[in-house]
């Protein structure tokens, strides 16, 4: 907005302040944003290339930037959204009631992959930074990356990373994950839907959730359950080998 | 529907508050997940209303990332610098961590003689 380039910008100063002190800009905003995501992605076939969470933030990142706003302003509005993964998470329960039967036969392999997944997301993460420059605060920051954004970020700070810098690496790793999951299964023949979901879960959270849910109910399920449970063995696992970072 | 919200919001605050009263080292979520789960298992079935709000929040459930996404806004200086180790870490460990979880899952269901739930044609 460019100020005092007309008579009737006085107005438009008073509109802009008042959008800029009230959350219903920025919701909506978000609303949007995530919607013409949404868009592009069932234009695009349903690519898992085009993803709608990806689409959403670029879009937001340039209308912030262009619009001057800041980050803690944007997110006086966008809260409202934010606070719903906690709901959502324990909304969880509903699939994972309907396929009770199923998780419990199948809790043997889940937890056997659960064990080794959750060490090699953050043991890899933190070895190929490593070996790569990464300075020490992103290496601590790096660490809990597959877990769900409020769990990483409340590990992150208890090892003494950047929590908001964490938030960041969960939604590109959630938004990675989407991405590559189905042609990296079909590469190595891993037809099972419950494998494939609760893979997807354990290395990319509730977006990898939210592109299996899309994909497959069952696999949705899995994938939900993969986020609980590595949520919780991250938070016990990486303050543990924190040590040797 | 609001007894349903209602619910969620019981089993999230239950979570949350007995996670900070005992320091027990799992997420308030996960936990008010668990009680919700022991109230259906109660009821023996997923009430209409509950089942409604599941089916519209988990269908959505990526744009509840988005708030949190945009946070990069605050670490383009650092993304610029590091964004080498950052994008090879995360993209190296997300696809070996999908691949050795997956392929851990398949093989221990092959040696415990499980078939297979449901299959990708």
């Amino acid at each position: 907005m460019n100020p005092a380039m007309e008579g009737g910008s006085d107005n438009l100063d008073l509109l802009w302040v008042y959008l800029q002190q009230e959350p219903l800009l920025w919701l909506t905003a978000t609303l949007a944003a995530y919607a013409v995501g949404h868009y592009l992605h069932r234009a695009a076939g349903g690519s898992p290339l085009v993803n709608s969470v990806a689409v959403a933030i670029a879009v937001l990142v340039v209308l912030l930037l262009a619009t001057g706003t800041t980050y803690a302003t944007y997110f006086d509005g966008a809260q409202f959204v934010h606070f719903l993964l906690g709901p959502a998470t324990v909304l969880l329960a509903v699939p994972l009631y309907r396929n009770f039967n199923r998780v419990r036969r199948l809790l043997v392999p889940m937890l056997a992959a659960l064990l080794a997944g959750s060490i090699t997301a953050v043991v890899s993460a933190v070895a190929v930074a490593a070996a790569l420059g990464a300075s020490r605060e992103t290496l601590l920051s790096l660490a809990p990356k597959s877990a769900t954004t409020p769990i990483a970020m409340g590990i992150a700070e208890e090892i003494g990373g950047l929590a908001s810098l964490t938030a960041t690496l969960v939604i590109i790793t959630g938004i990675l994950g989407a991405m590559i999951v189905t042609p990296l299964l079909n590469v190595f023949r891993v037809t099972d839907w419950a494998a494939r979901g609760f893979a997807v879960g354990v290395a990319a959270h509730g977006i990898g959730a939210a592109r299996a849910f899309q994909v497959n109910q069952l696999a949705g399920t899995f994938a939900g359950i993969a986020m609980a449970l590595n949520a919780l063995l991250t938070a016990i696992l990486v303050p543990l080998l924190v040590g040797w970072i | 529907m609001v007894h349903a919200i209602l619910a969620l919001l019981v089993c999230q605050l239950l979570g949350e508050v007995i996670v900070r009263a005992t320091g027990i080292p799992i997420p308030g979520p996960v936990l008010g997940t668990f009680f919700m789960l022991v109230a259906l298992a109660a009821l023996r079935e997923v009430p209409e209303p509950l089942n409604a709000v599941a089916g519209v929040l988990l269908s959505h459930l990526s744009l509840l990332f988005v708030p949190a996404g945009v946070g990069v806004i605050l670490h383009v200086a650092r993304i610029r610098a590091e964004w080498l180790p950052l994008l090879v870490a995360l993209l190296v460990s997300t696809a070996v961590t999908i691949v050795v979880t997956a392929l851990v899952f398949f093989w221990v269901l092959r040696r415990m003689g499980l078939q297979e739930s449901e299959s990708r044609p």
